[in-house]
Formats: structure tokens, sequence, C-alpha cells
């Protein structure tokens, strides 16, 4: 969200790191928000529906679930190690660190994809026979999961476009390592990205 | 600013092309809609934002004339429930929530701190993209799918889960402003704290901008929840989820909650730059330094915080432990100290100045008035008691407008004559601006007092018919509608054809000393030839 189009509008030399990266740490700042009304949702509906939770969550696969938080563990520290690479002046390796994190990234919803399909192959959707056979508790469990994931994956897809647009930049060289904020803009929202994701995933698939 | 070094503005008169006539990479109507230009963009939101008013007063009007008597008058009940509707959301979410800051933020802010443009010029083009799209869905929200969206602008579930009017495309549009509104509160917080002119402390920043700043926490940290829940109903009605219905087990008081811990906040989101806006005015038509500036900062970021812990008082009927109502009420009450924190001020600022009558002040003078009515008002029905009794009734409706219309209404007004000036470098019929005042503010107070009478009656809100003994308040309430429309008909007669064949405005008019005032009017592109270095306090009259 944040870069320096000052510096295009005027015409002028105007850049400003600071006001960029406190641009994007406002905005982590309005995600965090938008996802902590979803954490307050769930927390009511946990209260109120305890067992029904804990039997809803023993659906989720927490292999899945595991793998998928490794995988974007992982995928931070390469975003992480990708911007040393280019403050050190090491581009080749700032781009192949990008890829990789890209290829998690992409893995990631693969996983979500199967993760997904088995739950509806299951009759565990919203609308399902199967799903409102199970009584209020276990169908506000599964809105919410569809709902606070599927969430989740769309800023991972956004992350994604992120990435792939301050990857270009870096290889035209219009970020450099003099000049690589919008690419710590990036690692910062892929680490919120990840952020997010260590919290739903104990929540949904851990807390039994 | 006396003692600011200004080596271009007033102190040359040399004219250089405005951000009006200067040459662009794009011609014609792309000039201004790509425009980057923070006071290009200011200019794109006040039309659509004119427009978007025009319209939601327009329904306001005939709302009343269907209020007018009893029965049906000019509309059926669906029609009705419709129209109340859609002049919520167009007044709340595209006029008083964006107004000031929009189109009087984005004009003044960056030049009163001594900047060349807001901090990002491209993602604020973007907001103002968003607050056309969010726009566009909400009006076309009423002539497609299932019929105008009802139930009014709060959405409440299950209500808005289950009615078969659009409610969901007008959900969807609220998103879309709402997001526009989050990017404006980024732009502006970054802009403030990174691109202040050397010198430009923060004990030095204009008070409007102050307002602004507190105004856009507030944007960034209350908006994404309003606009997650109102995802939440949007997909609740495509997904067949049920977050809120409680047929699956969904809560409504929850929805209720997370509706106003936005929406509460918001009332400051709309007020805050309001009194920024009156702070800036006082102190010039009295050529006198504000008095108390500090405590008015202060007071700005105390409604700011406090108000986040009051959403509670919304909802005294729906269902809330007894604990939780007093509490809610206590902290509500403690929002009226900051507010009269300023109110003290800004009369304390005109005591002994030397006070110079015109239309700005006079608006400015509406706007204590009409939002010490609201204000007290405010507190009666923030009492838990008295507000079961006075809840969704008319009263409620007659706070209400004499906070968002009296106060962010007024001030934003006030606001257009004050800086008008500045913006298109010509000056508007001052006797003319005065009289459609005199229309405005009285038709405001016959059209809204008597709901407080009727309220206190116990008149329902929102209901299409009424009792007999409701017919008169209703009857004078719908008069005032008359007068209130007329004054601003003539007010934007006024500044339309003052746009063109007013008089030359000079660079400062007013004699106001903010970094503003020191620049040629219009202002150029880059409004500043060199960036000023600040030596002093802002309002340091002569």
């Amino acid at each position: 969200m944040s870069d320096h189009s000052a510096t295009q509008s005027h015409g002028l030399v105007h850049r400003d790191d600071e006001g960029s990266k406190l641009g994007m740490w406002l905005f982590i700042f309005t995600e965090i928000l938008l996802f902590g009304a979803l954490f307050i949702v769930y927390s009511v509906y946990r209260f109120k529906n305890q067992d029904a939770f804990h039997a809803a969550a023993l659906n989720l696969d927490t292999v899945i679930g595991t793998v998928n938080t490794v995988i974007l563990i992982v995928s931070s520290a390469t975003i992480a190690m990708s911007i040393s690479a280019l403050q050190q002046k090491n581009k080749k390796l700032a781009i192949t660190l990008m890829v990789i994190t890209l290829v998690l990234a992409f893995s990631f919803l693969v996983n979500k994809y199967f993760e997904w399909g088995a739950k509806f192959h299951h009759g565990l959707y919203p609308g399902a026979e199967h799903l409102m056979s199970l009584g209020h508790g276990q169908n506000q469990f599964f809105f919410l999961y569809f709902f606070m994931t599927g969430l989740h994956a769309f800023h991972v897809i956004v992350g994604m476009g992120f990435i792939i647009f301050v990857m270009r930049q870096v290889m035209r060289d219009e970020l450099t390592y003099n000049n690589y904020t919008r690419l710590e803009n990036a690692g910062l929202y892929w680490h919120l990205v990840d952020l997010i994701w260590i919290y739903l995933f104990p929540l949904f698939y851990l807390i039994h | 600013m006396s003692e600011t070094v200004l080596k271009a503005g007033s102190a040359e008169p040399q004219y250089q092309p405005s951000y009006l006539e200067m040459e662009t990479k794009h011609k014609g109507i792309l000039s201004w809609i790509l425009a980057t230009d923070h006071k290009r963009i200011a200019q794109l939101y006040f039309f659509s934002m004119m427009t978007m008013f025009l319209i939601g007063a327009l329904i306001g009007v005939l709302i009343r004339i269907e209020l007018m008597a009893p029965g049906r008058t000019i509309m059926d009940a669906q029609t009705y429930n419709g129209f109340f509707t859609l002049h919520g959301i167009i007044m709340i979410f595209m006029f008083v929530i964006p107004g000031l800051p929009a189109v009087f933020g984005n004009f003044v802010m960056p030049i009163m701190i001594g900047a060349k443009d807001v901090a990002f010029p491209r993602v604020n083009l973007l907001s103002w993209y968003l607050y056309v799209i969010g726009g566009i869905i909400v009006l076309t929200s009423q002539f497609v799918g299932s019929g105008p969206p009802d139930g009014g602008w709060t959405f409440y579930a299950p209500y808005s889960v289950k009615s078969a009017a659009n409610i969901g495309m007008a959900a969807m549009g609220a998103f879309f402003l709402g997001f526009s509104s989050i990017l404006t509160g980024l732009n502006f917080l970054v802009t403030i704290h990174r691109m202040r002119a050397p010198g430009m402390s923060w004990d030095r920043i204009p008070l409007f901008v102050w307002s602004l700043y507190a105004t856009g926490w507030i944007q960034i940290l209350a908006t994404p929840v309003i606009g997650i829940t109102l995802v939440l109903i949007v997909f609740e009605r495509v997904f067949q989820l049920g977050f809120f219905d409680p047929a699956f087990g969904g809560d409504p008081i929850l929805y209720q909650h997370l509706f106003w811990i936005y929406s509460h906040p918001a009332v400051y989101v709309m007020i805050l730059p309001a009194m920024g806006a009156i702070s800036e005015i006082i102190p010039t038509f009295a050529q006198r330094t504000i008095f108390g500036y500090k405590a008015i900062v202060a007071s700005s970021l105390l409604i700011a915080f406090v108000g986040y812990f009051v959403w509670g008082h919304h909802m005294y009927t729906s269902g809330m432990s007894d604990t939780a109502k007093w509490v809610f009420s206590f902290i509500t009450f403690l929002v009226a100290i900051p507010s009269a924190i300023k109110v003290f001020n800004w009369v304390a600022t005109l005591y002994k100045g030397s006070i110079n009558i015109q239309p700005p002040l006079l608006y400015a003078v509406a706007f204590m008035f009409t939002f010490m009515i609201g204000g007290f008002t405010g507190l009666i029905i923030g009492a838990v008691a008295q507000d079961i009794h006075l809840h969704d009734t008319t009263f409620i409706v007659g706070h209400f407008h004499y906070i968002v219309f009296g106060g962010t209404g007024f001030a934003f007004f006030g606001a257009l004559h004050y800086w008008y000036p500045k913006m298109y470098g010509r000056m508007y019929n001052i006797k003319l601006a005065n009289i459609a005042w005199g229309l405005f503010f009285f038709g405001f107070n016959v059209l809204y007092f008597p709901m407080f009478v009727a309220g206190y009656m116990g008149m329902p809100r929102r209901y299409f018919d009424y009792l007999p003994e409701f017919y008169i308040p209703n009857l004078i309430s719908t008069m005032g509608s008359w007068f209130l429309y007329a004054g601003i008909i003539l007010m934007i007669y006024n500044l339309v054809k003052s746009r063109k064949t007013g008089a030359i405005a000079p660079a400062n008019p007013w004699h106001g000393v903010t970094l503003e005032w020191s620049i040629q009017s219009p202002p150029t592109y880059e409004n500043f030839d060199e960036i000023p270095v600040v030596k002093d306090g802002p309002y340091k009259f002569k």
C-alpha cells in the first residue's frame, strides 16, 4: 500500500523510507484490527459452544495444518533473507529467495485447496445437510473456519502479488542495495500473513 | 504566521499558474481524474461529495414531506423504508465521515504544515476511486436486484441477512467507503509525522491538523472492524453462513457490538475535524490567539481515545448486563469533558477579540450553538434510565442530527466559506452568504428541534405512519426542512456563481496567520516555492 509515490508525482527527489515504512506499519495495524474483529467473533462463539467447538476441531487435519505452519514460517525467513541479500548487493540471491518464498506460498495454497476439498467431500461446508445435522455450535465453527482461513488465504494471494511486484522491480534494478524499502514493506506484509496464521493454527487445529 | 520566513507568496504579488490551471501530463478531464495533486483530489472529493449530499438532502426532504401528516402522503411504506436507509447510508458514509478530512484535510492540511503534498499521493487518488466505487455500488443497489435496501444504515442483523431487499450490495458499497476512509487516515498520519516543514514542531501544528491526526488514528483502528463485519453480512447472504442469524445459533447482539465498536468512534471521525475547522475559524475572525492551544489538542486526543469505549450506549435496550450499562454510561459522560473544554476555549478566544462577523464565523457560532444542544441531549440519552424511555424515538433522530448535521454540517460549510477564496481565488457575495446562512440556521432548528418534543412524547423513529397527536411537531419539522433546503440552494448558488464571476480574492482576505494564507490564491502546484521555516506557534496575531 505504501510506497514512494511522492517521488513520481512531483518529479521531485522526495524519498522517505521512514515514511513508507510508517505507512506500512499503520496498514498492518488496520489488518490486525480486521482479523481482530473475527477473533472476537471466534471467542464469543467458542465460549458459547465449547463442546461443539471441541468436537468440530477434531475434524481438522493437524498434519496438514502443521505442514502449512512450517511452510509459512520458512517463507517468512526466506523473504527476510532476500532483504539481507539485496542489502549486500547480491541481487541474484535476493531474487532466488523471493522465488522460494513464492513457491512456498503457492504450496501453502495447494495444501489449503486439498484441505478444503476434503471438508467439502465430508459434507462439512456451510449449507451442507451433514453439517446442518451437527447443530449450531459445529456450524459456527465451520463458518468461522472457512471465513477466517479463506480471508487469510486471500491475504496470502495479495502478499504473493506484492512480492511479484517488488521482484520485478529488483530485476529491473529499480530497487537496489540502497533503495530497498519497498522490498522491506513486502517482507513486513508477508510477516503479517505469517503472524495471523500463527494465531489461526492453534485456534482451529490445536485447541481441542 | 507572523514571524515565518517566506521568500515567496503574499509578499510577492507575482502570480504563477495555480493548481487549477497547471500543465500536466494528461489533458482535459484526465488531468483531474488522474491527478495526484492533493488540491485537485480535494476538488474531486468536493464535487462527488456535494453531489451525494444533495441527493441525500433531497431524499431527506421527501422523507419529511411523507411525515408531514399521518398516513400515506407521497410514498408507500416500502419506498419510505428504502429512502430512510439510503438517506442514512449516503449522509453517513459518503458525506459526514469523509467530508472534512477528504475535502479540507486534503486541500489545506499539507499546506498548513508546509508540505508540497501528502505522503502518498497515488494512494490518495486510490482513496477517491474507492469512494467513487463505493458510491456507485450503493446507488446501484437501489435499482437492481430485489428492491432497494431497507432496514436502515446500521444493517442490523438478523433483518439485514434475511430481508429480501438488496442489502448485501449496499453493505459492500459501505465496505469500499470504509476502505477509502482507512487509506485517507493512513496517508494523513504519515504526512503529519513525516512532512512537516522545518521548525513545525508538534506544539506548532495548527489545530485543524491536530484534529485530523486524532481522526486518522480512529480511521485506521476502528474502520477495519466495521469493514469485516459488513463483509460477514454479505457472506451470510451469499453463502448461507449464519454468524448473526439465530436460526444457525448466531448472535444478533454480537453484530450490534461489532457495528458500534466502529460506528461510535466514527461519530468522532465526523466531529473531530469539524471541531478542528472551528478552531481555525474562531481565532482568525477574533484576531486573537486561540485560548488553550494545548488543552484543545489534548481534548482532541482524549475524545479519540475515550470514544472507543462508549459504543455500548447504543445498546441499552438490546440486552446487556446492568454493570456493562452503567460502565458505558459513565464513560459516555466522560466524553462531555473534553468536548466542553473545546467550547469554553472557543468562547474564551472570542472574549475581547476584534470580532469580524463574516460568513465563516457565523457558521462557527451556529456550530457552537447546535453542537451544544446536540451534546447536552447526548448526555440525556447517555443516562440509562432516560434512554430506556427515549431509545428509538425521534428524540434520538433530533440528537444525532444536531451533532452530525448541526455540528459537522455547519463546520463543513463554515470551512467551505473560510477556505473558498483560497481554493478558487475568488470571493463569494458576503451578503448573500449571510442570508443563506440565516435560512440554513433557522430552517435547521425548526426542522430538528420539534423532533425532541415528538420523541419525548413517544413518537418512534423510522416509522412510516404515526398517531395524530404527533401531527403538530411533524408539521413544523417538515416546514423547517423547506427553509433549510432553501438556505442550502441559495448557498450553493452563491458559491457556484462566484466561482467564475466573484471578485478576485486577495491571498489573505481574512487576515489569517496559518501557512495557507501566506501563499497565493489559488495555490500553485507545489504550494510553496521554497519550503517555509516555521519559527513560532500558530495563531500569533499582531
